[in-house]
């Protein structure tokens, strides 16, 4: 089907996609993630009184506010790069197994060598690009499913970071490392400052040059933008670079937190959540748009339904069921059948109710 | 051309042969029938898992949830069995048609609602591992004389071999796939709708209720699973079968199932599970060898096929681009 389809229809799908995409205008895009983020806040608000409550101590903002975006820091950085990613129809699950890896690159080479910060944080950051530059070969050249492709990396990667850990936990000393985890800046914790900086980076990358509608337009047919000028090819390479890089950034962040490496559980599973949180922001797996800022809405919202989870007093294991639940529930809203069937019945149940009342 | 089809299928199998014959030259007693015997009974859980798999895949689709059901069938069942003193029987006759019904809730999603198999499985291994943690945090012994039964069934082969319950439940799972995937009318249409689903819908392919099948018999081979999965721990945890899922997929993807759906023989798989078995059961016997050699060398394995099966797959698309003068 893609084939057949016109080169002018492929760029009138990005242009919709940027500017109205589907049968949703713009504005309700935003409108429903960024609804059910203030929803979560308002119920934590209803449940503790003190939950936008700030305090600063050493210079330093303390609240549960600052808790979920510290929290959420690791999956933030993963939904950027996987925005990207599933922007051209991909995926990445190795995104979990490539921050243990920069994790145990860095642990090592803080223990071992007395490399300054700056060349540590190098090669965490380079380990990252050159995971995403496989993935990305794997998908664009060898043209394997990025669903596979990635899988390959995610299956060794775990086993590659502890070979580099020769499956030890590795603990450092280094302050100056560690403040990429635990630090402050300015009264916000240093992860959240990174995370602004990556967003506000890629997002000034992306929208203030055409590389985000190149993205879009591979994403929504990959054929028809090749023949438009655009090489497919190197987009898909850099979309898989750029999540690496973001992967690694994270794995770091995990890492100076704990001040070690722990190969087996760094990472584990986040490339879930980060996938989950690009949905939940309202993109397709099918690619053909992103939004970073949806995706972190997208992030916060499942860091924020933890968080009340724990707060309204509800056992912690019934976290997951009732993640389970939402997410089943948001999956729903997106689909235009359910939509159809929504609106079908809300009439009626409306008619329903005023029959029952006279 | 059928030769090009059975190829990452004889490569599988003879990789297996090579192993096995490089363990059975160093080692002693590793070319034995104890080391088979329990190269079965070891992956039985599996073995069934990825039978199921491979019809997902086979689909076009995806599974991610069965790891998740494995545990949540096991809580189940140890729940039942020690906490109401239900029969084992009666257990598993409850906890079946709950995973039918299970995997038949996912269908629906993915076919009704046009949601990606990737998503909703992904939504139901939270469901049914957050369904597990919910029943029980932590593990939960049996103690059942029917559990004592199930452990001495089974009859001794020569050499030290034992064939049990959980391998006789296997191999008899394994006949009925084969000949529903092989033999049988539901078998064509899940090809079919791997091939390419609009055109399967378009030559009367029941798409709906075959889509809808195929993922109420992964749900229910997960299942019946997590239940050999208790007879080989004696216990229900919700933490267990935690990334079975993947080890499923890659055996699959490893005995030449296609992932792009439409292409692949359920005995591949079998010999995709025990080549993984296999490689563990060398490095265990190698001693020196750490563990996660396993994980690096069936990632590589991983990309060995796939590497394979593109090339096949080329050389298949230019054979019958070159035959046909039709279509371009």
């Amino acid at each position: 089907m893609k084939q057949t389809q016109s080169c002018a229809d492929s760029l009138q799908q990005a242009r919709l996609a940027r500017y109205s995409p589907g049968s949703i205008k713009a504005s309700a895009r935003y409108l429903w993630p960024l609804a059910a983020l203030m929803l979560l806040l308002a119920v934590n608000l209803l449940l503790d009184a003190s939950f936008f409550q700030l305090s600063f101590q050493d210079g330093r903002l303390y609240g549960s506010l600052i808790d979920i975006l510290n929290r959420s820091a690791p999956v933030a950085l993963l939904a950027i790069g996987m925005s990207l990613v599933i922007a051209t129809g991909g995926i990445d699950l190795s995104v979990g197994a490539v921050m243990a890896i920069a994790g145990a690159v860095c642990a090592n080479l803080l223990l071992q060598t007395e490399l300054p910060l700056a060349l540590v944080i190098a090669a965490g950051l380079a380990t990252g690009i050159a995971a995403g530059l496989i993935n990305g070969t794997l998908v664009s050249y060898l043209k394997i499913q990025p669903i596979v492709a990635t899988l390959l990396l995610m299956v060794a990667g775990r086993g590659v970071a502890q070979l580099i850990n020769q499956g030890q936990i590795v603990t450092f000393l280094r302050p100056d490392f560690a403040w990429l985890g635990t630090g402050s800046w300015l009264g916000l914790p240093l992860p959240i400052w990174l995370v602004i900086g990556m967003f506000a980076l890629s997002q000034l990358l992306l929208r203030r040059t055409a590389l985000g509608l190149f993205i879009e337009a591979v994403g929504c047919n990959a054929t028809a933008s090749r023949y438009l000028g655009v090489n497919d090819k190197a987009i898909k390479l850099f979309v898989y670079a750029f999540a690496g890089f973001c992967a690694a950034l994270a794995g770091m962040i995990s890492a100076a937190d704990i001040q070690g490496s722990d190969a087996n559980n760094a990472g584990l599973w986040l490339e879930l959540d980060a996938i989950l949180a690009v949905v939940i922001g309202g993109a397709v797996l099918s690619g053909g748009r992103f939004s970073l800022l949806l995706s972190v809405i997208g992030v916060l919202i499942i860091q924020s339904l933890s968080t009340t989870i724990i707060v309204s007093g509800v056992p912690a294991k019934f976290n997951l069921l009732i993640k389970a639940l939402v997410v089943l529930l948001v999956l729903l809203l997106q689909s235009d059948k359910f939509r159809r069937q929504l609106s079908s019945w809300l009439p009626k149940l409306r008619k329903w109710r005023k029959g029952d009342k006279a | 051309m059928m030769s090009v089809r059975y190829l990452p299928l004889w490569i599988t199998a003879a990789l297996l042969c090579l192993l096995f014959g490089i363990g059975g030259w160093q080692f002693d007693g590793f070319a034995s029938l104890a080391v088979v015997s329990n190269l079965f009974s070891d992956n039985a859980f599996l073995l069934i898992v990825a039978l199921g798999m491979t019809l997902v895949i086979i689909s076009g689709g995806i599974d991610l949830s069965v790891g998740a059901v494995i545990a949540l069938s096991g809580v189940a069942a140890s729940l039942l069995i020690s906490q109401y003193q239900w029969h084992p029987l009666l257990a598993f006759a409850l906890i079946l048609p709950v995973a039918a019904l299970f995997g038949a809730l996912m269908g629906v999603l993915i076919h009704v609602y046009k949601l990606q198999p990737f998503i909703v499985t992904l939504a139901g291994m939270f469901l049914a591992r957050g369904l597990a943690t919910t029943l029980s945090e932590e593990s939960v012994a049996i103690n059942h004389s029917f559990y004592d039964a199930i452990a001495e069934f089974g009859f001794a082969l020569p050499g030290g071999g034992w064939v049990g319950a959980s391998t006789m439940i296997f191999i008899v799972l394994l006949l009925l796939v084969i000949v529903l995937m092989h033999y049988s009318r539901f078998g064509t249409y899940v090809y079919a709708l791997g091939g390419n689903s609009q055109s399967a819908e378009l030559m009367g392919v029941p798409v709906a209720r075959t889509t809808i099948a195929i993922y109420v018999l992964s749900s229910v081979l997960a299942a019946l699973a997590g239940i050999v999965f208790t007879f080989y721990t004696f216990s229900g945890y919700a933490l267990a079968g935690v990334g079975m899922e993947l080890d499923a997929i890659a055996a699959v993807v490893i005995g030449g199932t296609l992932l792009t759906g439409g292409s692949g023989f359920v005995i591949g798989t079998v010999l995709g599970v025990l080549l993984m078995g296999v490689i563990q059961t060398y490095i265990i016997f190698d001693g020196s060898l750490s563990s996660w050699w396993t994980k690096i060398v069936i990632g590589l394995l991983l990309f060995g096929f796939i590497v394979l099966q593109k090339l096949l797959s080329r050389r298949t698309a230019l054979t019958t681009a070159a035959r046909s003068t039709a279509h371009g």
